[in-house]
């Protein structure tokens, strides 16, 4: 049976952890955001940013891990304006979200571009190579290092101050302003975090994934990440967890698409892994424990 | 310092945050303007110039702002009522798909009903498709951003994959593209020897009459009132579900007579680049005109301006035309603050 050929063969699994590598960094990007009470829609943008940035950092002479700080840095100071925005001035975190994302995919464009003028074939570097390791262990370390922030985000979260600080601002930011905690300031810095996370999850596509950086590369990996965070019940481990069981069915769709593609349009395959998304918002919407003051602004000694 | 709500916004103020925005927006840019090495008064020159300088350059420009006027408004009446719609650009495609299946030679529809019919159907299309996110928002909670989202990805694959089979034109050289719409459902050209359509005219009147029924009418009242305070407004009696499913429609068919007059009016056929974005700039174009109708249309001209005022100055400079993009994400974001200054003003505490 072809099927369980696919589900037992190690590049089938090989397959999954590279392609849930980009969902595992944005899917805990956006959480760490929304944990503090801040909607990201500017992710998309964030994720192409991080994919240009990082890949013309090594493509301008810089070694790859330079290109992996330059991107994280670059999804920071985009989450800075992103909490700017919506933290102290209190801005629609809808709206302010659609803007990022427009000026961080717009931005990429023009430097791009810029840097680039006629290139028809997109230039490429040297990416990442999968460690030497037996079977699906064969990844590139950003695959690794996604793993190991889950790990990270989970311990931090749940087992830190800093981490309780986070949840707090966005349970109930009046009872933290109590505890005498900034919540001007911790949802700054999470929204920081996270959005450097996402240009992480961008910056593998450049760097690991692929070796050239592609207009609309991202392709709505940033939005299907929200899906994914709402899906998680905003926990690490279920996101992780989300990102996996998500990827699975992406790697499954594209081989079935090689033995069933003669009968199906190629779209219909690719349409799945969006539909899949919607069907499980759905499913969780009625049970969904959001964080309380999820796009709520907060403005000291008002009610 | 602390921001203090204004009791009334002066409509000089309200006029002037925009402009204010857009100004900071061009200031912002020309730093990138001037990272290229060209000039940024003469590129700035040249973009107003590329825009508005000729009796061709200022007819694209309306070319071009009439699917912005349709998608700022799509975004403008689902915002009021804090229905979260960002998937214009998928009802735009299903509007462009359903005109060229109306409008083809394959239903042979009689020549004095398949205009009209193409367009309603266009419009009907889009809104059907928002009325699914709606639906899944007041019955199950689903937020709506994600899923609008999620289905603009789906129609372009949906629509690619039409236009791979069943559409696909037979004389279209192996393209993706779909067969020309008969003549009789091709929008008049309202200049002579120029690509603008009787298109704008309509979007125009929709402007009037979605500001008629917003400032006169119970239905307007309604929207206004349930966007405002969803709760208060069950409170008040008002049938907030039915609402939010009208505003659902209506938004979506306007997004989706956008695509449907752009084939009707402009493209006669369907492509996978039909819209460069119109469904996104929409967004911004309603926060540039603060979700007012009328100022939507003066916020779709500008917007359309500086696309094709750009695309005439990258032709001379060695400046990319996605100044464009930039410029217009970075005006929406100064006008989110503008628009707070001038709700608020602050006072030292």
């Amino acid at each position: 049976m072809e099927i369980v050929d696919i589900l037992l063969s190690a590049a089938f699994w090989t397959a999954v952890l590279r392609i849930a590598t980009p969902y595992v960094l944005g899917t805990l990007g956006e959480l760490v955001c929304e944990r503090a009470g801040v909607l990201n829609l500017g992710i998309e943008g964030i994720m192409t940013l991080g994919a240009m940035a990082g890949w013309m950092a090594v493509y301008q002479g810089g070694d790859l891990w330079t290109g992996v700080l330059v991107a994280a840095g670059c999804g920071a100071l985009m989450g800075l304006l992103h909490a700017v925005l919506t933290v102290p001035l209190g801005l629609s975190q809808h709206v302010t979200g659609i803007g990022i994302t427009l000026l961080g995919t717009s931005l990429s464009y023009y430097v791009y571009r810029l840097v680039l003028p006629q290139a028809s074939t997109p230039p490429t570097i040297a990416p990442f190579q999968p460690l030497d390791l037996p079977g699906a262990l064969a990844q590139t370390p950003l695959t690794y290092l996604a793993l190991l922030l889950a790990g990270a985000v989970a311990y931090v979260l749940y087992r830190t101050p800093v981490g309780l600080a986070v949840r707090m601002v966005g349970e109930n930011p009046a009872a933290a302003e109590a505890q005498g905690l900034s919540v001007t300031g911790v949802r700054i810095g999470a929204v920081m975090a996270g959005s450097a996370l996402m240009a992480l999850a961008g910056a593998f596509l450049t760097l690991s994934a692929f070796n050239a950086f592609f207009f609309n590369m991202v392709n709505g990996r940033g939005w299907i990440c929200i899906a994914l965070v709402v899906f998680a019940s905003w926990r690490p481990g279920k996101a992780l967890l989300g990102a996996l069981l998500f990827a699975a069915f992406d790697a499954f769709q594209l081989r079935l698409q090689q033995i069933a593609g003669g009968v199906l349009p190629y779209q219909v395959f690719l349409m799945l892994p969006y539909l899949l998304s919607i069907l499980a918002l759905v499913l969780v919407a009625r049970r969904a424990s959001y964080p309380r003051a999820l796009m709520i602004p907060y403005r000291k000694g008002e009610r | 310092m602390r921001l203090e709500p204004r009791a009334h916004a002066p409509l000089a103020i309200r006029l002037l945050a925009p402009v204010g925005a857009v100004v900071a927006a061009l200031a912002l840019c020309a730093l990138l303007v001037a990272w290229t090495g060209a000039p940024v008064l003469r590129a700035y020159g040249l973009l107003v110039e590329g825009a508005l300088g000729s009796r061709f350059a200022l007819t694209e420009t309306l070319t071009r702002a009439t699917p912005l006027i349709l998608t700022g408004l799509a975004a403008a009446v689902a915002f009021r009522a804090k229905l979260w719609n960002i998937g214009a650009e998928g009802q735009l495609y299903m509007g462009a798909l359903a005109a060229v299946v109306l409008g083809g030679e394959l239903l042979n529809l009689p020549a004095w009903a398949v205009l009209p019919l193409a367009l309603i159907g266009g419009a009907l299309a889009g809104g059907v498709t928002l009325l699914g996110p709606a639906v899944l928002k007041v019955r199950f909670g689903v937020d709506e951003v994600v899923t609008t989202l999620l289905l603009n990805f789906v129609v372009l694959l949906l629509v690619s994959m039409l236009l791979e089979g069943a559409l696909k034109d037979p004389m279209g050289m192996g393209w993706p593209q779909s067969a020309p719409v008969v003549e009789a459902a091709e929008l008049p050209k309202l200049v002579a020897r120029t690509r603008l359509h009787f298109g704008l005219l309509l979007a125009l009147a929709l402007a009037v009459i979605l500001w008629l029924i917003d400032t006169r009418t119970i239905w307007g009242y309604e929207n206004r009132a349930v966007g405002a305070n969803p709760r208060a407004a069950a409170f008040a009696g008002m049938p907030v579900t039915r609402v939010m499913l009208r505003t659902a429609l209506l938004s979506g068919g306007l997004a989706g007579l956008a695509g449907a007059a752009e084939v009707c009016g402009l493209k006669g056929y369907l492509t996978l680049d039909l819209s460069p974005g119109f469904g996104y700039s929409g967004i911004v174009v309603a926060m540039l005109a603060q979700l007012h109708p009328l100022g939507v249309v003066g916020a779709a001209v500008f917007i359309a301006g500086i696309f094709v005022g750009a695309d005439a100055m990258s032709r001379a400079m060695p400046v990319p035309n996605y100044i464009a993009d930039v410029l217009v994400a970075t005006s929406l974001l100064c006008m989110l603050v503008a628009g707070l200054l001038a709700r608020y003003r602050l006072r030292r505490s």
